[in-house]
């Protein structure tokens, strides 16, 4: 069982009601992990893919006011977008459970940035649970649903990468647990709480904390108490699964005292003082941000990232965490390291419709300010079209800010940004609506493939299903981006290539003289399994003696399907990887690439 | 219990977006497990997916992490030759090496098979199949040596009927038995 599925089942066991999310690696497993047990058994009554984080978190949170047990998960960029609901729900609380799904990737693996979710946890002023297993996190989701309905809080329940796409020998699923009778009482002065209440709101919240740093069910635990020794370790997630494996083949588990944090905040004040109390140093292993060690406050006797021991940027692999414990425990040597060999990039997907489509662009606005976003299309940085990526809906927002910076020239540049259509709903409608009444001169290209595709095809609200493939409403994205007030909207498939190079170039001269012009760049994923069957017949192609090897497609096409062999001038199609889509046909300047007549 | 049943056991298997390692890891998890035996795996997700380098390891055994540290993998299934001067130092000393390659990778010091399952996937019509033609060379090739796996061609082909349609598991079958064919040459 994967960690992801091993979270959903142990929300599922316990009672969860109502499930939210946004895709997002590592944590996108999660809510299709509900899903499916929904598909199998009925139950949880409501599991939802939201538009983003924040309306996700929303949901599921009146969910829990109603009485019911609820979940919410995300990845940890996805939390920042739900960090205003989340702020205000800790001081408010909860009636039913309610448990804060947010995965961490150090790494970071498939990130913007390395950010700790504990932090946010620590700002919110809410408990965290930091799980070292699949197996972990499944006793933690039930945890966490016990601990928010005793202290009436919203708990955070924080895997990392290395959890959630670690995969265990776990027992199945059991019987979904019996869902809470439903029921929202009205208690204006706590769920509509003006100033006044919120300063007693903080101060309740700052008591539950109080005893929360004091539960034994959530303490450390020392994992090995007939350890007699002056030094101590102190780990919690992966990193303590690392530590523990390390420790007993080190053969240090008889005298190296280990300690497994449960709960990084609020750390148990009785921990504290039992540590600092019993050993003459300790070291905290933990991932990214030194949150356990800065709540030890005798900073001498702590060792860990403050002091440089633990690295404090990137994943904590295990050969680190064993040269770590090795140098703690005064033991010579270090532990083997891997070379550092560049690993091979990741490329759009032979026949990827956005490769068309960055194609395009290119040739519509060759010496423009490309803007993107977040998902498989920041690839286009391979192909020279994609200048920025910052995070989700920037593309339009950064898009206008160009435009601003620059618009007092007397040659402006073109400004093309790039979308995909998953993230132009997440965050990219509000940055739309400010374009318009902005005026803001550049071409917005909607890359509309149907689906959520980095993340493994979850719908969008464009597609008209949802979670369980029940069907939905389907919102239609050309009447969206009018409603925005944009006066130049066009569909196209990017497949159709001279067209669509046609289209774009109209685009951009629209948007030099009149604003914002949107092209929505339509074709489907090709791996998204719901995708409407093509009646489009695969074209063959075959490369001819004319190629005389320039490299152009490789460079500016890089198609997975165009092969050099090492030795050879003349570029050759891997039929094995080749989609037949047959865009390449427009694209070597030598005509070399021609298409085979199947006839023949 | 035999001495392979107690025996801890660490594999890496490593190729590129696409070309299922994640399914071999998977297959060779749900093996142990039908032996009674603890599997613990970490897999790639996510950007590196498409297209770029993705990794498992599969630990078999009393393990608490769920990654291999550099110097202790028993074994190493290469579905992508160039990931080799990347990922051979998680392979132990006199650890084993099966490789997907034209030629027969240069790798001193270590126990090394190779197939060109490539090839043999166009051969049978079946040209994303290398992962799984990989495998059943693999099987045959350790079989017999004293490394070993923890599972028999058997249990595999066991897994993969079970695994669901009729045409794909029978296509999964036939792709195993020309990888083991192949082992059994060589």
């Amino acid at each position: 069982m994967l960690g992801n599925e091993a979270i959903a089942a142990g929300l599922v066991e316990n009672g969860c009601a109502m499930a939210t999310s946004y895709p997002g690696t590592p944590a996108s497993e999660i809510l299709a992990g509900i899903a499916r047990l929904k598909i199998d058994t009925g139950r949880p009554r409501h599991v939802q893919w939201a538009v983003n984080e924040k309306v996700a978190f929303e949901i599921a949170y009146a969910g829990c006011m109603s009485g019911l047990r609820t979940a919410v998960s995300m990845k940890q960029v996805g939390l920042n977008v739900a960090s205003d609901p989340l702020m205000s729900a800790a001081y408010m609380g909860v009636r039913g459970g309610f448990v804060v799904i947010s995965a961490d990737d150090p790494g970071p693996h498939s990130s913007q940035t390395e950010q700790d979710s504990r932090l946010m946890a620590m700002l919110a002023k809410i408990p965290v649970l930091d799980p070292d297993s699949p197996a972990q996190a499944r006793q933690m989701a039930k945890l966490s649903y016990e601990i928010s309905e005793a202290y009436e809080i919203p708990v955070m329940l924080r895997p990392t990468t290395r959890v959630c796409h670690a995969r265990q020998d776990l027992p199945p699923a059991g019987v979904p647990g019996e869902e809470a009778t439903v029921g929202f009482k009205k208690d204006p002065s706590r769920w509509a709480a003006t100033p006044k209440f919120r300063l007693q709101l903080h101060r309740a919240l700052e008591e539950k904390l109080d005893a929360l740093s004091a539960d034994p069910r959530t303490a450390p635990r020392l994992l090995n108490p007939d350890a007699a020794g002056l030094r101590a370790v102190a780990a919690s997630g992966v990193a303590a699964a690392h530590a523990r494996e390390i420790i007993q083949d080190l053969g240090l588990w008889e005298t190296l005292p280990f300690y497994q944090v449960l709960q990084p905040f609020p750390l148990h004040r009785s921990f504290i003082d039992e540590i600092l109390g019993k050993y003459s140093e300790v070291l905290v292993i933990e991932e990214t941000t030194g949150v356990i060690e800065m709540q030890i406050a005798d900073r001498r006797r702590v060792r860990g990232k403050q002091d440089g021991r633990v690295p404090s940027v990137g994943e904590l692999h295990p050969e680190t965490v064993e040269s770590v414990i090795r140098a703690f425990a005064g033991l010579p040597g270090y532990a083997a390291q891997m070379p550092t060999v560049p690993g091979r990039r990741p490329t759009l997907c032979a026949g990827c419709p956005h490769r068309a489509s960055f194609y395009a662009v290119k040739k519509a606005a060759p010496r423009g300010i490309y803007t993107s976003d977040i998902g498989c299309y920041t690839l286009g940085l391979n192909l020279g079209a994609v200048d920025t990526v910052l995070c989700m809906g920037a593309a339009i927002s950064q898009a206008a800010g160009f435009y601003h910076a620059h618009r007092h020239l007397t040659t402006r540049p073109d400004i093309v940004a790039t979308i995909g259509d998953s993230t132009f709903f997440h965050a990219g409608v509000p940055a739309l609506i400010d374009a318009v009444a902005q005026q803001v001169r550049f071409v917005l290209v909607i890359l509309d493939n149907r689906t959520t595709a980095m993340t493994g095809n979850q719908p969008t609200p464009a597609t008209g299903v949802g979670a369980c493939d029940e069907p939905l409403s389907a919102v239609d994205i050309e009447g969206l981006v009018a409603g925005c007030g944009v006066k130049f909207c066009r569909t196209a498939d990017p497949y159709e290539l001279e067209p669509f190079i046609a289209l774009l170039k109209e685009a951009v001269s629209f948007s030099r003289e009149q604003g914002p012009a949107v092209v929505i760049a339509r074709h489907p994923c090709l791996l998204d399994r719901r995708r409407v069957p093509s009646d489009r017949k695969p074209v063959q192609v075959v490369v001819t003696d004319d190629c005389d090897g320039c490299g152009y497609c490789l460079k500016h096409f890089e198609c997975p399907a165009l092969v050099q062999v090492k030795g050879e001038e003349r570029v050759r199609i891997d039929p094995g990887i080749c989609s037949g889509c047959g865009v390449c046909l427009s694209i070597c300047r030598n005509h070399a690439i021609v298409a085979v007549d199947p006839g023949n | 219990m035999t001495e392979i049943e107690a025996k801890r056991s660490q594999i890496v298997i490593s190729g590129v977006g696409g070309q299922g390692v994640l399914f071999v890891t998977r297959i060779l998890a749900e093996a142990a497990i039908r032996h009674r035996r603890p599997a613990l795996t970490s897999e790639t997700h996510g950007m590196a997916q498409r297209g770029g380098t993705v990794i498992s390891h599969l630990k078999v055994g009393d393990f608490a992490s769920p990654l291999i540290r550099p110097g202790a993998a028993d074994g190493m299934l290469v579905l992508k030759e160039e990931n080799i001067a990347a990922h051979q130092g998680f392979l132990r000393p006199g650890g084993w090496m099966v490789v997907n390659a034209i030629e027969a990778a240069d790798a001193p010091g270590v126990a090394c098979g190779q197939i060109d399952a490539d090839d043999i996937a166009r051969q049978i019509g079946q040209p994303k199949a290398a992962n799984v033609i990989l495998l059943g060379f693999a099987l045959a090739w350790l079989d017999g040596s004293n490394v070993g796996l923890w599972c028999s061609r058997r249990d595999i082909e066991d897994i993969v009927a079970s695994g669901g349609d009729g045409k794909r598991s029978e296509d999964l079958a036939a792709a195993i038995d020309a990888g083991y064919a192949q082992g059994m040459k060589s």
